[in-house]
């Protein structure tokens, strides 16, 4: 057929989806879409073929099969007799633990560094460039295995803390021990415990509960009060003084509930082999934690900075003809201005902490890469359907920390008017 | 239309490249080398030496299997693998064979669609403490911290070991021999548990190897041997033959020594079958006749083998046991070469 005759009569040709502009990019990328669905489709068809040629089926059956195999680290009940599933849960609360733990201190970590980074004292700001610069540069892997070596190769094993001839002692009144093994510290024990309540796939202990509870009911009576006293303030211009309330509930109500409990301390002590009672701490748990803090806390520090940077000059300069101090003037007038800035580049470096925990493996932390993506999938031989849940599961937990670090982007981000 | 067929060709050729290649024997020929699995690193068993060389009692099966097909025993790529990566190795064609310490067991066998071909050592699980424990038995290892290769068969037996003897103990997962040996000697576990010829090979390395001590307790079987692809049965075949060609060797008192003399022929049927001067064994598996001939000269007989890696004359200094031939009392036992 002849382009020129139809394009004359009006009519649509294939030609035009290539030469009429109206229609070109339409063209492209329904041609790109079709690209990436065969590519997809193929990888699909590929994986399907090469597992039939090995006789392998894709089941995730394997997960209801005994572990068989023991975990050191457990914050739930755990046995080698139960299953996979429950190994994989094992393993996904103790990536959560140590996330949590490590964007927590990486925070505080950070935002000292980058504060102190801008301090006017030479000492201290040199200080921290030599940190920040040292920490972020090299590879967080190294880091994780320095500590893991300096805590194995140069701490004392337990046997070092026996006899008479003993060569270590235990620190803070014989209630740390610092040993090769990890670090046991002392727990919190109760005499008049409340037990616990079974969730399904948990216990919760009711003790927990009841002291979150009394502090919680502490914090919202004292803010009463405090909401009590500016309103009197405001009527006529004199406030009461508060404080021994304050002090009173908030020191007051969960001491009382402890004494209640009957809290008491269970120090950690030499028995057999090894160090019992106590919370141990384990060497694979240290390292993890203390690098992912130091270097993270590196980045942190540089947002901390760049944030502070961001606001001029003027607001401290305004801050302090009102006579404020430096600190108040960090605490109340930059700071909050910062996080605006501060909080986009934070979420995603709580992100790297999160997927960072699965370097685990290298020192034995028993997360959820070393249960379900090292143990399970090698004793099972399911490596394509432990790798995609585990990949889901890395995926579902970024995307939550995202969501919740969006929304509270969302409430200190600058409002427009 | 032209585009979607081009299309449609692409995939096509992309699911062919993509598939498989079931016949391990045409790749290993036409890349003119053996890839073997081996272990990181245990002294007698797989481990390179000073110069380079990959030396040990796992490493002569390799040897010997490329001697067999390729006519040389060094054309082997070794690749090292851990406990976590052996299998994902072989399975995924980046190796042909492994020969690392691995323990034949059914679900290994049969789940993750393997072949054990055979077994090239008797073995079973063991513990090492230090001397100045005082421990003289496992039954007295109760909240012990112990160093484990995770992945491993040996973990799944510590945890039954202990359960089933009401212990309880704090597992340290190790990824290779060298860390655990490395946690060991600086007394962040107590005990290494593995496999008893791994725990005599990892003290054979110390610098004090008399103060520790191996416990009498062995707690599993532990057959160990060469592992293939499931579905590739000629592959399987050769590995199979090559290993029962070094056992039978030493049956029949072929050594690297004679074998020039003894491949000229001699009285016994078997050994002239065996070594090609009579029949055509070498054909029936896809070999020529001198293939066994060949395996043997690179390493010497089982025995051989047996004594210049981890014999008692070795600082290893294993005995026989188990791994005797069966007209000595042991289990090494080839079917008939006929």
């Amino acid at each position: 057929m002849g382009r020129a005759d139809a394009a004359a009569s009006g009519g649509f040709t294939l030609g035009m989806l290539i030469y009429d502009t109206r229609y070109r990019s339409l063209t492209i990328q329904v041609v790109f879409l079709m690209l990436f669905m065969a590519a997809a489709a193929w990888l699909v068809e590929n994986t399907i073929e090469n597992l039939e040629a090995l006789g392998k089926d894709f089941s995730f059956r394997f997960l209801g099969a005994p572990a068989g195999y023991d975990i050191n680290q457990r914050l739930v009940e755990y046995t080698n007799q139960m299953s996979h599933a429950r190994a994989m849960l094992v393993g996904l609360l103790n990536t959560l633990v140590l996330a949590a733990a490590a964007c927590v201190t990486a925070t505080i970590v950070g935002v000292l560094a980058g504060v102190l980074r801008l301090s006017r004292n030479w000492v201290v700001a040199r200080l921290m460039t030599v940190y920040v610069e040292a920490f972020r540069n090299i590879p967080l892997l190294l880091w994780i295995l320095l500590i893991f070596a300096v805590m194995t190769e140069m701490m004392p094993p337990p046997a070092a803390f026996r006899g008479e001839a003993a060569t270590s002692s235990m620190l803070l009144f014989d209630s740390v021990a610092i040993t090769n093994r990890g670090v046991y510290v002392p727990e919190p024990l109760f005499d008049r415990s409340l037990g616990s309540v079974d969730l399904g796939l948990f216990l919760v202990s009711l003790d927990l509960i009841a002291i979150i509870a009394a502090i919680v009911a502490a914090v919202a009576i004292n803010r009463a009060i405090l909401r009590r006293a500016a309103a009197i303030q405001n009527l006529t211009g004199i406030r009461p003084a508060t404080w021994w309330q304050s002090v009173l509930l908030l020191g007051g109500i969960p001491v009382a509930v402890l004494a209640a409990l009957g809290f008491h301390l269970g120090f950690p002590e030499l028995k057999g082999l090894n160090f019992a009672g106590g919370t141990h701490l384990r060497n694979s748990l240290i390292a993890m934690w203390f690098a992912l803090t130091i270097y993270t806390g590196a980045f942190i520090a540089e947002n901390v900075r760049a944030g502070i940077l961001a606001i001029s000059r003027g607001q401290t300069e305004a801050a302090f003809s009102l006579g404020l101090r430096p600190g108040r003037t960090m605490s109340l007038v930059i700071l909050p201005q910062a996080l605006r800035v501060i909080i986009p580049p934070l979420i995603s470096q709580y992100l790297n902490i999160t997927k960072n925990t699965s370097l685990a493996l290298a020192v034995g932390y028993m997360d959820l890469r070393s249960t379900l993506g090292g143990i399970t999938i090698n004793q099972t031989g399911r490596e394509l359907e432990g790798m995609l849940l585990m990949m889901l599961v890395y995926l579902v937990l970024s995307l939550s920390i995202s969501g919740v670090m969006n929304i509270y982007n969302a409430r200190v981000k600058i409002r427009e008017r | 239309m032209k585009k979607s067929a081009l299309l449609g060709a692409l995939t096509f050729a992309g699911l062919v490249a993509g598939t498989a290649s079931a016949a391990t024997l045409d790749d290993v020929k036409a890349r003119g080398e053996v890839n073997c699995g081996v272990s990181t690193g245990v002294n007698g068993f797989s481990a390179p030496d000073a110069s380079g060389e990959w030396q040990g009692f796992d490493v002569a099966v390799c040897r010997a299997v490329a001697a067999a097909v390729l006519g040389d025993p060094k054309k082997v790529k070794f690749v090292t693998t851990t406990g976590q990566t052996r299998f994902t190795a072989l399975a995924s064609g980046e190796v042909d064979m492994l020969s690392r310490n691995s323990t034949w067991t059914f679900s290994r066998d049969n789940d993750l669609k393997l072949d054990f071909v055979g077994v090239n050592y008797y073995d079973g699980q063991g513990f090492m403490v230090n001397k100045d424990m005082g421990i003289s038995s496992a039954k007295e290892l109760n909240g012990a911290t112990v160093c484990i290769q995770t992945g491993t068969t040996t973990e799944l037996n510590l945890a039954d070991y202990f359960r089933v003897n009401n212990m309880s103990y704090e597992p340290v997962p190790i990824e290779t021999n060298a860390e655990a040996q490395q946690q060991y000697l600086a007394r962040a576990c107590d005990v290494y548990t593995t496999d008893a010829s791994g725990l005599a090979a990892t003290r054979a390395s110390f610098a004090d190897p008399e103060n520790h001590i191996i416990l009498p307790e062995i707690i599993s079987k532990e057959p160990l041997g060469p592992v293939v692809r499931h579905g590739d049965n000629q592959w399987a075949d050769i590995v199979r033959w090559t290993l029962y060609a070094l056992v039978a060797s030493e049956e029949y008192g072929v050594t690297s020594a004679n074998i020039e003399e003894m491949a000229k022929g001699t009285t016994n049927p078997e050994i002239n079958r065996l070594l090609g001067t009579e029949g055509d064994l070498g054909a029936m598996i896809g070999l020529d006749a001198k293939w066994a001939m060949r395996a043997i000269q690179a390493g010497g007989n089982y025995g051989e083998i047996f004594a210049t890696n981890i014999g008692e004359s070795t600082p290893i200094g294993l005995a026989r046991g188990l791994n005797a031939l069966w007209t000595q009392g042991g289990l090494q036992y080839a079917p008939p070469f006929r």
